[in-house]
């Protein structure tokens, strides 16, 4: 029945690739690679089971971690053009 | 472990794949990033959380259930705050809503 999971998970895997690569704005596209890496996320818990070792749940912590500031900082740096500045010194910036 | 919790385990876990697969195809056929984001969220949320319930039914009692506790709990704090970023994101990028058979909008 895991493996029933792992071949959902790697289907719906395959249609947030599809959109990733047809997204017509780069919102589309940062939306569809956290939406894969959630799912990766629960791929590699699945697989842990699936394999008997559900030690592999360590590496989804930490998987998700990344995904999380990733996705964060791609947005920052779409939104700001810039990573080291906060929202007010760059709306300040750009009244002055 | 009894029949029960197995029964239990897979029809949560079946449960969250049909989640999944339903936000998967939604992220592919809607029509707009915002109502793309609402199919995102859906997988986030039940999918995940239902997912991840049903392998904790299937571990038990141990620390592997923690581990997938701490996950979840870390899911449900940042999908949210994920999908507001990039919605606010897309607005302030002048990504335009779509308005599809509103009746008199106006603009």
């Amino acid at each position: 029945m895991f493996a029933v999971a792992t071949a959902g998970l790697l289907v719906s895997m395959t249609l947030a690739m599809a959109r990733a690569l047809l997204g017509p704005t780069v919102y589309d596209r940062v939306m569809a690679l956290n939406l894969f890496g959630t799912k990766t996320v629960l791929l590699i818990a699945v697989l842990g089971f699936l394999a008997g070792r559900p030690e592999f749940l360590d590496l989804a912590l930490v998987y998700a971690l990344i995904n999380f500031i990733g996705t964060i900082a791609v947005l920052k740096f779409f939104e700001m053009g810039d990573l080291g500045h906060g929202v007010s010194e760059v709306a300040s910036q750009g009244e002055a | 472990m009894g029949v029960l919790t197995d029964v239990l385990s897979w029809a949560c876990i079946l449960g969250g794949l049909f989640f999944i697969v339903v936000g998967a195809v939604g992220v592919l056929r809607m029509p707009d990033v915002y109502t793309r984001l609402h199919a995102a969220g859906m997988t986030d949320t039940m999918g995940a959380g239902l997912m991840l319930i049903g392998m904790s039914f299937q571990a038990g009692l141990t620390l592997v259930t923690v581990r997938l506790l701490l996950i979840w709990g870390f899911l449900l704090f940042t999908s949210p705050i994920s999908t507001f970023a990039l919605s606010r994101a897309a607005l302030h990028g002048n990504v335009e809503p779509i308005r599809i058979g509103i009746e008199g909008g106006g603009s």
